[in-house]
């Protein structure tokens, strides 16, 4: 069993509040130097740059998860990761057809880009990726598990689109696979606030929308092998810390 | 009926000030951003909890007249900076979004009819 370092809530230049900087080849660059073993790939709303870094990854002994941060219709943050590329394509599909339609304007919201290996210019998507989907937390949740992905909640206790915020309470009923929690300076005496959150695995991660940031806040995930179905198991454990 | 007469007639509190003479074409009560994105008509107000600094950039992408924020909740100083230099009305009401946007509505109602 190895411990590895995981940031699995990471954007790229096609999230359009991220910097320029962000291409594939610097986050890798970037996660290599500080020594994290996972990343996980979460743009807003699309998957189109997850490949190209998990190839990229691959070359330097860093797994990259193949994610995503979804809106939903309730405009909470959850991220999503799918076993293969497959799954991702099949999720990327659903979500196209789920976004509410508003062209990006560059100036206000910032550049969409998809990107190559050697950072070349692929495309941009029009259509502004911060948008809200027309599926909920319920649907969605469904749909990434039928797919075998895992969805956790982003940064639970953040406002604006953390789940607390916008819906007010912890659903019962919908079978996340582990938390993210956002690190304010009361989130110990909020979290012996919500017994629903017990036994979930609680996991911070940098949301990185520039290079600094990437590791800022990381998990340690002990894996006896490094793949996708071993770290969802390990991202689901419940119960014990 | 401009956002200087709103704030008279509604009783609203002032904490940005811009361009005050713009006539005010309607409102929209949301809390959702990609709603308002969505769905808001330009010189709207627009009424809201919100009180993040994405509600700029939707304000100014929308060319709302201006923004209520209600039940007395206020954006961070930094939030307000903000609006300072991009010119957007902030106004504050005590009261909820609903009586705030019922009697703009009625306001708007009145003034609709006398044209």
């Amino acid at each position: 069993m190895k411990a590895y370092k995981a940031d699995l809530h990471i954007h790229t230049v096609l999230s359009p509040c991220a910097d320029l900087d962000m291409s594939p080849v610097k986050i890798i660059e970037e996660a290599k130097r500080k020594g994290l073993g996972i990343i996980g790939i979460t743009d807003h709303n699309s998957t189109k740059n997850c490949l190209v870094t998990q190839k990229l990854g691959a070359k330097h002994n860093i797994y990259v998860l193949l994610g995503i941060e979804i809106n939903t219709c309730e405009e909470v943050h959850c991220l999503a990761f799918f076993p293969n590329e497959e799954t991702m394509i099949s999720f990327q599909d659903y979500i196209e057809a789920g976004i509410q339609k508003f062209p990006n304007d560059v100036n206000k919201f910032g550049h969409q880009i998809i990107v190559d290996a050697e950072e070349n210019i692929l495309g941009q998507e029009e259509n502004l990726l911060i948008m809200s989907i027309d599926q909920g937390i319920e649907e969605i949740v469904q749909k990434v598990h039928e797919l075998e992905g895992i969805v956790i909640p982003a940064h639970v206790n953040r406002q604006p689109n953390g789940l607390f915020y916008q819906l007010g309470v912890m659903p019962t009923d919908i079978d996340f696979d582990a938390i993210e929690i956002y690190p304010k300076p009361d989130v110990n005496t909020w979290l012996s606030n919500q017994p629903e959150l017990k036994d979930y695995n609680l996991i911070q991660n940098s949301d990185a929308h520039d290079l600094q940031q990437i590791g800022k806040r990381f998990n340690l995930l002990y894996l006896n092998s490094l793949n996708f179905e071993e770290i969802a198991t390990e991202l689901k454990r419940r119960g014990e810390k | 009926m401009t956002v200087e007469e709103l704030i008279t007639k509604l009783d609203l509190r002032c904490i940005c000030k811009a361009d005050m003479s713009i006539s005010v074409s309607g409102g929209y009560a949301s809390d959702l951003l990609s709603d308002v994105i969505g769905n808001a008509k330009a010189n709207n107000i627009w009424i809201t909890l919100q009180t993040n600094k994405n509600v700029l950039a939707v304000a100014d992408l929308k060319e709302l007249a201006g923004i209520i924020f209600v039940k007395g909740l206020e954006p961070q100083a930094e939030v307000i900076e903000k609006a300072k230099e991009e010119g957007i009305n902030l106004l504050v009401t005590n009261e909820s979004t609903f009586d705030i946007a019922g009697k703009m509505y009625q306001l708007m109602a009145k003034v609709n009819e006398s044209i």
